[in-house]
């Protein structure tokens, strides 16, 4: 085990010194940023062009900043965040790996970046080539006959998804009224289900944090359109009987929605659709490495069953006999159109470049590494922190608070003094049904030594809880900033710059 | 903060204070402390209708909301217009000036259907031994 | 499960993946378990893979990179032709220097800003690039970003919704971008709201004889300014037809928020659109930025993220989401959205367009785009059978007519490499001989000069 220095309050009071200041304080009258070629065409008098009525006065208070004030200000900015580039990024349900750069390189071939999303359909047969493949690909990782990619994130495929079965119930004369959500899941779950025009019916998690086919039995009524799972679940726990909750919905004409966030932990391993599953939308910049870029863009293709994909978004994508591929509309049942063009493409082209990169066996290590991972972590603190669920646990693992609380030191606490080690704290106060939850993902990218110096700062910070749990209570002490007052940021809503 | 004696209390930690015809109705100690740094108190309009048990609006903490329910029936006549530039009188001064709205109650019998201040004070033992 | 590699062979390592060999030796020991299989025993045997899912790869940088380009070429596009593409997506300028500040690692490879004390780079952004949002729009509260133009129009019609308990009925202008209209259909289709189409006059404008008589028991209108046919609407007009309900204007081509009126400061409530235009590559379609501003009444409403300013405990000024009530993570069923996941990203692109080009250069853009539109629609006037159907004020954006179907002429032109314009049949019915023909500040007058040449041959050519 490496030892431990212990960042002391003052170490980095340099770091803390002034902010950067916001772009629009930086601004001052006469700078440039840019720079046109001289208009070449013979200028018209404005008011011929353009009534002056419809034209806008000079935009108040819009910034005049040189090219360098811009580089120097972002790269400023850049310094105050951390990322999974600098180390270790351990939040749980997020799937934060390994950025690769051929897949940024891969995405600005201009032949990708600067074609049109109207362009006629023989004028990119590249992209639709790509787009066909892709889909190919997740097919077969999902083990389900068809895909859509227009869903540009995770609760974008939710809504699509569950869009999907409430027509295809409909299609039967009833379109029912519930989705059935474990208590377990993600905040989105409810919300799209609700947008699609459901109610929500909440399960209770057994004590093994899934769910008992007996509680999935009575919940399954003639008005429960799917059960909407998130496989393994937010505890990392394998839903074992998923299949005989599959048999349990089908009999009753009921789907089973899976939400694929923590598709990472079995992905080569597993097939949703040799599951039951009837719908799985999985988020490649959570398993297919695109990067997050501080909250988007993602994607969020969604995968069906054979009797779902009638009601598939259109376009799809199809290959015609000769090799050639065009956007087919004729699909007189589907939901429709999720979003304008083809999606995120873009991020498209980043997760095939990565599952290219994979390939079969890459894909099978991803799993295979991650869950060891994450399990190496779960025994290395297990003894230190309070493992509230003990099931056996894939690619993240859930500890909570617990044995810190007496020394009034909380999650929060401790998540924050992570920071002070150089680490970004994992998900917090996630899944619900764990109170003080630490939700720990370290996903397959890490070295055995990062995974270490992790494990050691949480046991330093557990030392400290015992020995000086006033320095972890007032953690960070070593970030850009220290706590903030978000109830201040709250109360009176500040959400924009104003000239003072 | 002891549980003033001349309330009724419920269940979902609303309390109501009644003078005559007029319910004034708050959230208590107890739940302004589990909610933390109250940020944002949705009311209704005045003069609309509630009957016991409807939702009157809800309060924000910086990471929760909680609905609030109208433990009477009846017309609201007046609401707290202090709270919407000062949400936090609701942590600072539950009983008092953090009142969130009152009621013209059109039937005091709901009223004793509301615990004591002694029967709630129990309510929330076990509450928060769970 | 003879053919499955041996994970701690040197044989199965990956680039992408550290631990191999001995470290795994180590972990498993630490965990107690002797293979890695043994990790995987929660999943029943009967659902797991017996083999290697069957698609290519691994690949190495070299293979992918002879794979991928060899698809991007192709491609024909709006870099290696002239392109006078429009419709929703607009080849702008970018700064040399937005994409390399891009793929800062702390930019590029940072989660959603969560945790505020080692995410103030990206909160800061979100909050300039809000304040931008403001002062282009007039209107007073941005969100952190929304997918795209369709989906910010899908979420602003919920809002109104939400605003006006009990009507259901929600006015769009016909010229409102077909697929923005399409993707409202699809999001509120178990809603129980109605959508009523109201289509434009001889000049192109919205019809609001038509508008007037739409809007009984209706919650909200949206129009698009300039509308999919290119023309600038005239919002005051508007306004005085929709006394009562929620108006929202919808932006594809958010550049021409550098010349025309901001709908804030002309009676609209809310403002939805495409950020795409602020110098973010077309990319077939995506990533881009959606766009969210409305009025301070309404903020409480707002579906996304906000960023917000606070101060931390020394005092210090910081940033941070806030108002997350509202958010699907807290509210859950009852959110004012579903969105998690937005496009942080390339909202920071705009955010670094809009402060490079500044007060000057967002108007001078507007203005090149504005005169260079004129000059092509002069040059057009000139020749015979060409017809501009619509009378009304453009901005960057125009309909062409000829006689001839608007394919036919394109595919002409695209043997002169240029990419001509969008067929407005694909669209709406009676218009086979129209196309969209978008101008910016990338098209040089050689290039139109070229267009108008071309497109005089093409017709003459199909004459004979």
């Amino acid at each position: 085990m490496t030892a431990i220095t212990e960042p002391e309050v003052a170490q980095h009071a340099a770091q803390k010194s002034a902010m950067e200041p916001l772009i629009f304080e930086r601004s001052k009258k006469g700078r440039r940023g840019y720079q046109l070629p001289d208009l070449d065409v013979p200028e018209q008098p404005l008011d011929d062009l353009l009534p002056a009525a419809l034209r806008r006065e000079e935009i108040q208070d819009e910034v005049e900043v040189s090219e360098v004030d811009v580089m120097r200000h972002f790269t400023r900015l850049s310094k105050l965040n951390v990322s999974i580039d600098a180390g270790l990024y351990p939040l749980g349900s997020c799937t934060m790996k390994h950025n690769p750069r051929i897949n940024e390189e891969i995405a600005r071939t201009p032949g990708f970046a600067w074609s049109h999303p109207l362009q006629a359909e023989h004028q990119v047969q590249g992209n639709l080539e790509l787009l066909w493949h892709l889909e190919q690909t997740l097919k077969e990782i999902f083990g389900l006959p068809r895909v859509t990619l227009q869903p540009v994130a995770g609760a974008h495929g939710e809504l699509t998804g569950i869009l999907m079965v409430h027509k295809a119930l409909a299609k039967t004369g009833n379109a029912r009224k519930y989705i059935l959500i474990p208590d377990s899941a993600h905040g989105t779950n409810p919300a799209s289900a609700a947008f699609a025009g459901y109610q929500i019916k909440e399960l209770k998690s057994n004590s093994r944090g899934t769910v008992d086919l007996s509680t999935l039995e009575a919940a399954v009524t003639e008005d429960v359109a799917a059960l909407m799972i998130t496989v393994p679940n937010t505890l990392g726990v394998f839903e074992s009987e998923i299949k005989a909750m599959a048999d349990i919905l089908h009999a009753k004409g009921a789907y089973l929605y899976c939400d694929g966030a923590n598709l990472n932990s079995f992905v080569g391993i597993a097939r949703p659709g040799d599951m039951g599953i009837d719908v799985i939308h999985s988020n490649l910049h959570k398993t297919f490495s695109t990067p997050h870029g501080g909250g988007g863009p993602g994607a969020g293709p969604v995968g069906v069953s054979e009797s779902l994909v009638p009601f598939l978004p259109t376009p799809t994508i199809e290959r015609r006999e000769d090799g050639t591929f065009y956007c087919d509309f004729s699909h007189p049942d589907s939901i429709g159109r999720m979003r304008a063009f083809h999606g995120n493409f873009n991020v498209l082209v980043r997760a095939l470049t990565y599952m290219r990169s994979m390939g079969p066996t890459g894909l099978r290590r991803i799993a295979q590494i991650a869950v060891l991972n994450a399990n190496y972590i779960r025994a290395r603190l297990r003894k230190t922190y309070h493992l509230p669920y003990d099931a056996p646990s894939l690619h993240e693992v859930v500890f909570s608070d617990k044995l810190q609380t007496p020394k009034d030191v909380h999650t929060l606490d401790i998540a924050k003094r992570l920071m002070d080690y150089g680490f970004h704290p994992p998900t917090i106060y996630f899944p619900l049904i764990v109170s003080g939850a630490l939700m720990i993902e370290p996903t397959e990218s890490e070295p055995k030594e990062e995974l270490d110096a992790f494990c050691d700062a949480m046991i330093a910070i557990a030392r400290e809880t015992e020995e000086r749990p006033e320095l972890v209570r007032s953690a960070p002490h070593t970030t850009p900033v220290r706590r903030l007052d978000e109830a201040r940021a709250a109360r009176q809503p500040i959400l924009r710059w104003t000239k003072k | 903060m002891a549980t003033p004696e001349d309330n009724r209390y419920a269940k979902s930690h609303e309390y109501v204070h009644l003078e005559g015809d007029v319910a004034t109705i708050g959230i208590t100690d107890y739940a302004q402390k589990e909610l933390g740094d109250v940020v944002f108190v949705e009311l209704p309009q005045v003069g609309s209708q509630l009957d016991a048990a409807d939702e009157l609006g809800s309060i924000e903490s910086v990471k929760a909301v909680s609905e609030l329910f109208s433990p009477v029936s009846g017309e609201v006549i007046e609401i707290n217009e202090a709270l919407a530039d000062n949400p936090a009188l609701v942590n600072t001064d539950p009983w008092g000036d953090g009142w969130m709205i009152r009621i013209r109650v059109t039937d005091a019998t709901e009223i004793d259907e509301l615990m004591t201040a002694e029967e709630y004070d129990e309510y929330i033992e076990k509450e928060s031994a769970h | 499960m003879t053919n499955l590699p041996d994970p701690t062979d040197s044989s199965s390592s990956h680039r992408y993946i550290s631990n191999a060999g001995e470290d795994i030796r180590e972990m498993l020991a630490t965990i107690g378990v002797d293979s890695i299989d043994r990790l995987f025993d929660t999943i029943p045997d009967a659902v797991k893979l017996k083999g290697l899912l069957d698609i290519p790869g691994p690949w190495s940088e070299i293979e992918s990179r002879r794979w991928f380009r060899g698809l991007a070429a192709r491609n024909k596009t709006t870099a290696d032709h002239a392109s006078f593409l429009g419709g929703g997506a607009y080849a702008h300028y970018q700064p040399a220097i937005i994409d390399q500040l891009l793929l800062r690692a702390e930019f590029l490879t940072a989660y959603t800003p969560y945790q505020p004390e080692v995410s103030q780079g990206t909160l800061q952004s979100i909050f300039e690039y809000q304040t931008h949002q403001c002062l282009l729009t007039g209107l007073d509260v941005a969100n952190a970003s929304l997918y795209d133009g369709s989906t910010a129009l899908c979420e602003a019609v919920l809002l109104a919704e939400r605003l006006t308990k009990g009507k259901k009925k929600v006015v769009l202008a016909k010229s409102i971008h077909p697929h923005y209209i399409d993707t409202v259909r699809t999001y509120i289709q178990n809603l129980g709201l109605e959508i009523v189409e109201v289509g434009w006059g001889a000049d192109g404008r919205l019809d609001l004889d038509a508008l007037r008589a739409a809007t009984a028991d209706a919650f909200a209108i949206a129009v698009q300014s300039p509308n999919f046919l290119g023309v600038v609407e005239d919002y005051d007009a508007i306004v005085g037809a929709t006394e009562g309900l929620t108006r929202i204007s919808v932006i594809a081509e958010a550049t021409s928020l550098g010349v025309l009126a901001p709908p804030g400061q002309h009676g609209f409530d809310i403002c939805v659109g495409e950020g795409q235009a602020w110098g973010i590559p077309p990319q077939f379609g995506g990533p881009y930025v959606g766009f969210m501003v409305v009025r301070e009444a309404l903020k409480r409403h707002m579906p996304g993220r906000l960023v917000g300013e606070t101060v931390d405990v020394d005092g210090k000024r910081a940033y941070v989401l806030t108002l997350a009530t509202r958010e699907q993570h807290i509210r859950r069923g009852k959110a004012t959205s579903n969105i998690c996941t937005n496009q942080a990203l390339i909202a920071l692109a705009a955010n670094m367009y809009l402060s490079l080009l500044g007060k000057e250069g967002l108007r001078e853009v507007g203005l090149q785009c504005l005169q260079k539109a004129a000059y092509l629609r002069a040059k057009l006037r000139e020749i015979q059978s060409i017809e501009l159907p619509f009378a009304g004020p453009v901005y960057n954006e125009f309909v062409v007519r000829t006689p001839f179907p608007a394919e036919t002429i394109l595919a002409d032109l695209e043997h002169e490499k240029i990419l001509g314009g969008i067929p407005l049949g694909t669209f709406y019915d009676g218009h086979a001989n129209d196309f969209l023909v978008a101008v910016t500040e990338l098209n040089t007058r050689e290039q139109i000069d070229q267009y108008v040449a071309a497109l005089s041959a093409a017709i003459s050519r199909e004459r004979r």
